[in-house]
């Protein structure tokens, strides 16, 4: 049969002893794709959130880029979930008749929420009086489309602005707890999962909210590099280094809430000690040790430190942001990676391994994977251009 | 509710067409079917069937949701390890009667092998034991001890899978069993990571979640399990816990009982006697 050739492969390279339904591991790279856009979207918002709640100016540069970051993302991560789903067209009833002791049930619920009350209100807000001024400089489509964004409201007096700005920090101080409640709560899907012993510790949540900081950070500071090269506009140091500055502290805190995990286990060496040691030192060897903590971890922390602490110049100093972002992304892949396909490769007998492999063609395969995480970045390019976020322009530079 | 369950009660539809369609699909159908019939035969010859019919009997009179009285049972299965030979023939009636597809992994239900040479416990469940198990030949050691272990859905009365079901698909009956509503699984797979006992499977023919239903389709129409019915030596016991002289709390009752993973607070309803503590 068609449908299950690949598992007779997968079959072969099964090690020890594994319950019969379990060859297949069920999550595949897509599962892996969601949680990493979903933090993503978490952590460039709470980054946007600096500057407008706790009045960090230098960033203020990255403050509209980091909000549309969080759309473009936001609008794509449902997206690996449904299509992962076999009976995706019936995924409305997770809305409609949701069964509300299931974390992934409040999905659509934390998602909407999120989308609309939370990121379009604000950027909405934010760009309220550009939209109005846009229309009246553009002509022809673009005239209307941002006559439309307007939505009709043209009042651009001293009150109408500063009511904006009221509004803006009002949901930004919303938007800080639900930014935390949505990656909290993909932690949770997973942290609940009790008959999983390396998904079910109470960190999950937080392990993963910290960590989709950490990479919302590395993201908006990776396209705030390209776009000044891009735009040639030479690269604003004081932006960098205090991006730099967060990127590490929060680093630190996740890298020591990830550690703090792999004590306890360490220490408690529970029942599913022995197979979860295995684990790490065999099947995630490569993504886990290697990847998500060398090259992902240590590496960039050890430069981002160097930074802080030894006289780097300028042009070094942005050559070790475009390198420790890069690393930083990929570390926080593969976190997710190890989470979501390591907790399917051990069986739930503790006895044995199966394996995963990532198709390239297919449903739920590599390229279907990698299109859908390029899919955002096209939707951010598309955003930039019809809602630039470069705020140096005196008319939109607005005082604190 | 009661709709939901009575469609499923009967031997619905889609696991008719499921079975059917999987015995287009396997070429072995008919050898299966006369296997099945010859263990059916042997199991009404041997085992004390006697008893559990009574069981039977009871639930033979409600077949309708609106007669049926959904507090008054109860079922669960008591299995007795040191009367289960291994030979696999529930799971062939498992997969005949549930259109379970053929290939070795999807299985409602399975049978586990632990053999125990000196220190090491090696565990094997070749085909899930649909073709029985072959002699253990390769090793020099001494075989201390073997024994299988037939497994399948609990029926956690705290089941992790119901829980977790985004859209309330996997649902518990009044009467114990879970059961999965074919028409309202999205398929996510949800409730398959969290069963801690590896029950659960998605139906590559159906494209939904898919597990043990206690037959619950025969159960109330008065008949057992399939697995039940062929077991030829009797190892599986099926019944109400609710009815307290009935042959499985006596069975309860007069043997040492265990349950799989009971730190995980599942409280199954599926019950062991003589297992080794190295079965999870
Ligand atoms: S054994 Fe698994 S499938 Fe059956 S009720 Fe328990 S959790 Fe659900
Ligand atoms: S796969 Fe189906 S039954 Fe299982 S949790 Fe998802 S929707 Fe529920």
């Amino acid at each position: 049969m068609e449908h299950v050739s690949h598992l007779y492969e997968a079959l072969e390279r099964v090690v020890g002893f594994i319950y019969p339904n379990e060859v297949e591991a069920h999550w595949s790279v897509l599962i892996v794709l969601y949680p990493y856009l979903t933090g993503l979207v978490a952590g460039a918002f709470i980054l946007a959130s600096l500057e407008r709640v706790f009045n960090v100016r230098a960033v203020r540069p990255t403050y509209r880029l980091a909000l549309l970051t969080a759309l473009a993302f936001l609008i794509i991560a449902p997206l690996p979930l449904l299509s992962h789903l076999s009976k995706p067209w019936r995924f409305w009833e997770i809305l409609v008749t949701p069964h509300l002791t299931s974390a992934m049930a409040m999905f659509g619920f934390v998602y909407m929420w999120y989308l609309m009350v939370v990121l379009l209100l604000e950027i909405w807000f934010d760009y309220r009086r550009d939209f109005v001024i846009w229309s009246q400089q553009t002509t022809g489509f673009k005239r209307f489309f941002y006559k439309v964004l307007t939505l009709g409201v043209t009042d651009v007096s001293e009150k109408a602005i500063r009511f904006d700005e009221a509004a803006v920090k009002t949901i930004t101080m919303i938007g800080i707890p639900s930014a935390f409640l949505l990656h909290g709560y993909v932690g949770f899907i997973f942290g609940s999962i009790k008959a999983n012993p390396w998904w079910s510790s109470v960190l999950m949540p937080v392990i993963f909210l910290f960590s989709a900081i950490v990479s919302g950070i590395a993201l908006v500071l990776l396209i705030y590099l390209i776009s000044n090269k891009i735009r040639r506009v030479p690269q604003n140091m004081e932006c960098l280094d205090t991006l730099g500055r967060y990127l590490l502290y929060i680093f630190i805190i996740d890298f020591a809430l990830e550690g703090l995990d792999v004590i306890q286990r360490t220490y408690t060496a529970e029942e599913s000690f022995d197979i979860i040691y295995a684990l790490v030192h065999g099947h995630l060897f490569a993504t886990h040790v290697v990847m998500q903590l060398i090259l992902g971890t240590f590496v960039p922390l050890a430069l981002l430190g160097w930074i802080q602490f030894g006289k780097v110049s300028a042009p070094a100093r942005v050559r070790i942001y475009w390198l420790s972002s890069v690393l930083t992304l990929i570390g926080i892949f593969f976190m997710r990676w190890n989470v979501v396909i390591g907790g399917q490769l051990f069986s739930k007998s503790l006895r044995g391994f199966t394996t995963y492999k990532v198709e390239l063609i297919g449903w739920e395969g590599g390229l279907m994977a990698l299109s859908q995480a390029i899919l955002p970045v096209l939707i951010l390019i598309f955003l930039i251009k019809f809602l630039p976020p470069w705020q140096e322009h005196p008319v939109t530079d607005r005082a604190h | 509710m009661n709709d939901r369950l009575y469609k499923l009660s009967r031997t619905s539809p889609e696991s008719t067409d499921l079975a059917q369609t999987a015995q287009e699909m396997a070429s072995t159908t008919r050898r299966d079917f006369l296997k099945t019939l010859g263990t059916a035969c042997v199991a009404i010859a041997i085992a004390p069937v006697a008893e559990k019919l009574s069981v039977a009997e009871a639930a033979k009179t409600e077949n309708t949701p609106a007669e049926r009285d959904w507090s008054k049972h109860k079922w669960g299965m008591a299995i007795d390890v040191e009367k289960c030979i291994g030979c696999g023939h529930c799971v062939v009636a498992c997969k005949e009667e549930n259109g379970v597809p053929k290939e070795p992994f999807y299985f409602r239900t399975w049978i586990e092998r632990y053999q125990q040479f000196g220190d090491e416990t090696v565990v094997d469940s070749p085909n899930g034991g649909y073709d029985g198990f072959p002699p253990e030949t390769e090793r020099a050691e001494r075989l201390d001890k073997a024994f299988f272990v037939p497994k399948l859905c609990n029926a956690c009365e705290h089941s992790p899978c119901v829980q977790v079901c985004p859209v309330g698909a996997t649902f518990e009956t009044p009467d114990g069993a879970v059961l999965v509503d074919p028409d309202y699984c999205i398929g996510c797979r949800y409730c398959i990571q969290a069963c801690p006992y590896g029950t659960r499977f998605l139906n590559p023919i159906t494209g939904v979640a898919d597990k043990c239903t206690l037959c619950y389709h025969r159960i109330h129409n008065g008949q057992q399990p399939a697995c039940v019915e062929n077991c030829p030596t009797g190892a599986r016991l099926f019944g109400d816990l609710k009815d307290q002289d009935g042959p499985l709390n006596q069975f309860l009752r007069e043997h040492k009982i265990h349950v799989l993973k009971p730190h995980l607070n599942t409280y199954p309803k599926v019950f062991y006697s003589g297992i080794d503590k190295e079965v999870r």
